[in-house]
Formats: structure tokens, C-alpha cells, sequence
């Protein structure tokens, strides 16, 4: 058997939609979901004499997304036609920027299952406008609505960095929460927000001798799912390509391949010869972007720290898990709400745990974010105050975080008061409890002190006596210290 | 001399325009647009090396708009042009290729 060594290598095409409220060149509003055809205008449906104009905000995004890349910024930028025909691009031309896009040479730092992190190169990201959507269910025909046409789009190139479908993954996973954090794009996979296409191909070192197999393209997929899924398919099928047909990269031999979910695989897309032939050149309609030093610090300032570094601060400044920093930091908001109830004296583990487990559990359930559902740092330091002198019990916590989203105008205690939620740690009280119970039970108390098999039993007996006659609001853990005290 | 655009050039940027043309007009398309591509190569004459590279033709940037929702046109408005629709989509010929602009 021959020894056969091989690296994935994975470039990523991410196109993202920015979060105006119109479209790029256009005053028409952006909207999904609505009525078909019924956000177009004369400029967006590209009819004649019509005149673009630049949305302001749109550029301004991106600049902020790029520099959140850290890319370099020219001072000059243009924009270009790429000519191509589809139904759903109705003046046969993207406006797109070609030779000088608006940023460059930047790079992203994408965390690692290891904990540690991998820095992953962008190469470009420019603007340009979205076509139009088709949908195939008329049979012989095909069905347009050019709402989503002109559409501001801020396409990502990055570097051939990445080695593994978990590092593809990550570095989309990671560009989400960025774009979210600098709210210039919702994210959402679901309404198309974020479209990736994997470059993919394989480094084999077979005997000594160094092989590259074909370049693949996998076009426009929308989950994470299927991106981290089809570099892991593309993976095996290049490496059985190599080692059965000895198939390597050529001159022209890249491949533009489609996904396929149902059979979850993917599949070659027939293309003809002259596909890439877009005859980019500089749109008439359009003026060029000159940015100075002043305006780009002004946009500059909407910059803020970073998810990844958060997290990792997270991590180094309150002893929080990787994994408790990750979901803390998921969303900016949250983060901060976190860290707002720290400043103000929040225990941080409590914080995180009263945060995560209870209160993100109720805004999944609603759809919405923590802070969305009326959460105050405040309520998040009288929540963790409550536990730690031990006024309710953690069991108790997830009860009063449902009562407290339904009743914010009260206080955490008034509504532990309320719904007997509030647990007795005075040990006075709790030993007058414990010494009715030992009188009343004697069998029982046998049964500990013997020390045979049925005591621990008679242990737990006493013990949810006592609970019990507390209405459930002594604290176990002080009632199982006295009774362990009484019965030694 | 060889014409600057043969008539397999004329072909090609035809069918990337989509547009029909027959022996004839391939012909004449070909004599039409070399004579053009001679008489622009006229200006490969000058020196532009200190020149440079013009992006557009107005000495004016940053022609910006705010980001105000305007309206658009009505739904029956934008179909109305269309020579076939369904409900409220255009109706064209099947899609066999995604975005291969062939
Ligand atoms: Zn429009």
C-alpha cells in the first residue's frame, strides 16, 4: 500500500445582506415576505433612462464591516458592470465593483473547537446588488419577483485559509455574530442574509510526490448545515477521484458544482464556455466613493469589541467556561447585559448561569433577545443577591424568571414573596422544624442513628418532613446541616 | 490585412448579447467594428504614461441619497410590460442553469 498524506484547503465567497431599509441604488424599501413584485421600481427593474443613486448608509455598512475585518480602506473606490443574462437580473448587468473594491487585505480571527483561535485571511469585499429570485414550480416556466433585485449585497472573499468543514463553519458562524454585533445585517440564514460559496480542493502527498486535485465551486448555500456538509463530502469525493482516476488540477479544470440536500451530496452544474465572460467595465451611471481620513473615523467610532474577544476576555476576567463566554456572547445585547450586572456587583458565574439557563431559554422560546424581553441589569443582580445569600433556591430560579418576564413592573422578591418562592435560612426557625420532626418520628430517627441499611432513607424521610412543614421554603441545605447536627 | 474583428469574434459577442445575426450581418459586423477598432487604436499614438487611469468621465464622487424609503410602483404597473405572467410573477421560459448567464 502506497502512503498517502492529505490537507483539505477551503477559500470562502460570502455574499451578506445588508440591513438598510432600501435597496442599494433605489428609495424602494427592503421587505421580506411581502407581495411579489411590489417593492420594484423604474431604477431597479432597469428600465431606460433611469439614474442610480448610492445609498448612503448601504456604503457606510460596509466600510464598518470591512474595518471590523480589518481590512485597509482606498481612499477611492468605483463601481463596474458585469454583464450577464438572467431573468431575475433585469438590466443584464450587475452593478458590482471589479478592479477597485471599496476594502481589501484584511483578516478574521475564527475560534477553534481547541479553544484556540485561527486567524484566516480576507482577500476583498466589495458591494454590489442582488438579483432577483426565480422559483421553479410552473412547470416548462419559472416564476420572477424582482423584489429582492438591487438589494445591497456586501460580497467576502477570503484567503484559501481554512483546512477542515469545522474551520468553515467557524468562520461563518463567527462572521454572523459580527455582522449582528455591528448591526449592519439581521444574519438570517432563513430569509437568505448570508450566502456562501466554498472554494474547495485537496493537497496530496502520495510517495513523496506533492498532487492538487481540481478546484470545486459550491454554489449559494444558505445554512451552515450545508456548507460544513459539503466541504466533507467534497473532501472524500476529490481524494476517491485522485486515488481511483488519478485526477489533478489542470489548466481550466475547475468545477462548478451544486448542492444537493436531499441526497446530500454535490453535484457538477453544466457550464457553458463563455459563463465568466462578464466584460466587467466601468459603470457611466455611477460616480466614484472618495473617502477621507475624517469621514472614515466617524464611521470608525460604530465600531465595537468584538465578539471573538469578548468571549476571550470573558473567559480570562470572570473564569467563565469557553463554553458559557461562547453562548454569553452569542448576542451583543446579552453580552452586555452581562456585563452590566457584573459592573454593578453581579457574582459573574451566577450572572452567566441566570442568563443563559433561564432567562435565554424563555427569549428562544419567545424569539426574541434577553434584554428584548424587559431583563434590567438590575433584576439580573437582585436574581443572583437572592441566590447567593440563599433567599430562594436554585430550583426556585427558573419559576421566577418565567413570573418575573410576566410581571416586570415587580420586584424578583416580591414575586418570590408572592408565590412562597422565598426559602427560610434563619437556622432558629429551621431548628424549631427540625426538633418537632425528630419528636414526632422516633422510628425513624431509629432507623438514622443505627446506622443500618434503611438509613439514609429515614434520612431523606426527616428531611422532606421538614420541607414539608416549612411549606418548602426552608433551604435543604441548612435543614439537611441541622438534621445531620441533632442525629450525630 | 487580417480584419481586427473576425467574423468568429463577431459570433462570440454576439451570442454574449444574444443577438441573432445572419452570414451577412456577421460579415458587415465584422468590416463595421474593425474600422471602429482601427480609428480608436489612433490614440495608442500618444504617451499617457503620466496619465492617470480615468474611472469616469464627471469630475464629481460621493453623489450619495439618504436611505429614505420611496415608493414603488404598483404591482400592476410593474407586470404590465410583461408578455406573460402568473399571479404576481413574471412568467419566463424555464431556468435550466443557475446564474451561468449562458
Ligand atoms: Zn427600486
Amino acid at each position: 500500500m502506497s502512503d498517502l498524506q492529505y490537507r483539505t484547503i477551503v477559500g470562502l465567497e460570502i455574499h451578506v445582506h445588508l440591513a438598510t431599509r432600501t435597496k442599494m441604488f433605489c428609495g424602494c424599501e427592503m421587505a421580506y415576505g411581502v407581495r411579489p413584485n411590489s417593492r420594484v421600481c423604474p431604477v431597479c427593474m432597469g428600465m431606460p433612462g433611469v439614474l442610480p443613486v448610492m445609498n448612503k448608509q448601504a456604503f457606510e455598512y460596509a466600510v464598518l464591516t470591512a474595518l471590523a475585518l480589518n481590512c485597509s480602506i482606498p481612499s477611492f473606490t468605483k463601481w463596474d458592470r458585469k454583464s450577464y443574462y438572467y431573468p431575475d437580473l433585469p438590466k443584464n448587468y450587475q452593478i458590482s465593483q471589479y478592479d477597485l473594491p471599496m476594502s481589501e487585505n484584511g483578516f478574521i480571527d475564527i475560534p477553534l473547537e481547541s479553544g484556540q483561535v485561527k486567524r484566516i485571511g480576507i482577500i476583498r469585499a466589495h458591494l454590489e446588488e442582488d438579483a432577483g429570485k426565480n422559483t421553479h414550480t410552473l412547470g416548462n416556466f419559472s416564476a420572477v419577483d424582482l423584489n429582492r433585485t438591487g438589494s445591497p449585497l456586501l460580497e467576502i472573499v477570503t484567503e484559501p485559509d481554512m483546512s477542515s468543514p469545522d474551520e468553515v463553519r467557524a468562520l461563518a458562524v463567527e462572521l454572523q455574530r459580527i455582522v449582528r454585533y455591528l448591526g449592519v445585517s439581521e444574519g438570517d440564514m432563513q430569509k437568505g442574509h448570508m450566502r456562501f460559496e466554498p472554494n474547495i480542493n485537496l493537497a496530496i502527498t502520495k510517495d513523496g510526490q506533492e498532487y492538487r486535485t481540481p478546484i470545486a465551486e459550491i454554489k449559494n448555500l444558505n445554512s451552515f448545515r450545508a456548507l460544513e456538509r459539503s466541504v466533507a463530502y467534497e473532501t472524500a469525493r476529490q481524494l476517491d477521484e485522485f486515488t481511483d482516476r488519478g485526477i489533478t488540477m489542470q489548466m481550466g479544470n475547475k468545477s462548478t458544482r451544486g448542492w444537493d440536500d436531499d441526497n446530500q451530496c454535490t453535484v457538477l452544474q453544466r457550464e457553458k464556455e463563455e459563463a465568466h465572460d462578464y466584460r466587467y467595465f466601468p459603470d457611466p451611471d455611477l460616480v466614484p466613493v472618495e473617502m477621507d481620513d475624517e469621514w472614515l473615523s466617524r464611521i470608525r467610532a460604530d465600531l465595537c469589541e468584538m465578539p471573538i474577544q469578548k468571549q476571550n476576555r470573558f473567559v480570562s476576567e470572570f473564569a467563565l467556561s469557553e463554553y458559557d463566554a461562547g453562548v454569553l456572547t452569542q448576542i451583543r445585547s446579552t453580552a452586555e447585559l452581562f456585563e452590566q450586572a457584573v459592573a454593578l456587583g453581579a457574582d459573574p458565574k451566577k450572572a452567566c448561569n441566570i442568563i443563559t439557563q433561564n432567562f435565554q431559554k424563555i427569549a428562544n422560546e419567545k424569539g426574541c433577545t434577553v434584554c428584548e424581553l424587559g431583563i434590567t441589569p438590575e433584576k439580573i443582580v437582585e436574581m443572583t443577591n437572592m441566590v447567593t445569600i440563599g433567599q430562594i433556591s436554585s430550583t426556585s430560579v427558573s419559576s421566577i424568571a418565567v413570573l418575573s418576564v410576566a410581571n416586570l413592573s415587580k420586584t424578583l422578591r416580591e414575586i418570590a414573596v408572592e408565590h412562597n418562592l422565598i426559602q427560610t435560612s434563619d437556622a432558629g426557625e429551621i431548628e424549631a422544624l427540625v426538633d418537632q420532626v425528630i419528636a414526632d418520628n422516633p422510628a425513624a430517627v431509629e432507623d438514622v442513628t443505627s446506622g443500618g441499611k434503611k438509613s439514609k432513607k429515614a434520612r431523606g424521610f426527616l428531611l422532606g418532613q421538614v420541607m414539608q412543614r416549612s411549606k418548602g421554603q426552608a433551604n435543604p441545605k441548612i435543614v439537611a446541616q441541622i438534621l445531620a447536627k441533632k442525629l450525630s | 490585412m487580417a480584419k481586427k474583428i473576425d467574423e468568429t469574434q463577431v459570433r462570440k459577442v454576439a451570442k454574449l448579447a444574444r443577438l441573432q445575426l445572419d452570414d451577412a450581418e456577421v460579415a458587415q459586423f465584422s468590416t463595421d467594428l474593425s474600422s471602429i477598432v482601427e480609428y480608436i487604436e489612433k490614440l495608442n499614438e500618444l504617451d499617457t504614461d503620466s496619465v492617470e487611469p480615468l474611472a469616469h468621465c464627471l469630475p464629481v464622487h460621493n453623489v450619495f441619497r439618504d436611505d429614505v424609503v420611496k415608493p414603488s410602483l404598483t404591482v400592476e404597473q410593474v407586470l404590465a410590460n410583461a408578455p406573460q405572467r402568473a399571479d404576481d410573477f413574471f412568467k419566463v421560459p424555464k431556468i435550466l442553469d443557475d446564474n451561468s448567464g449562458a
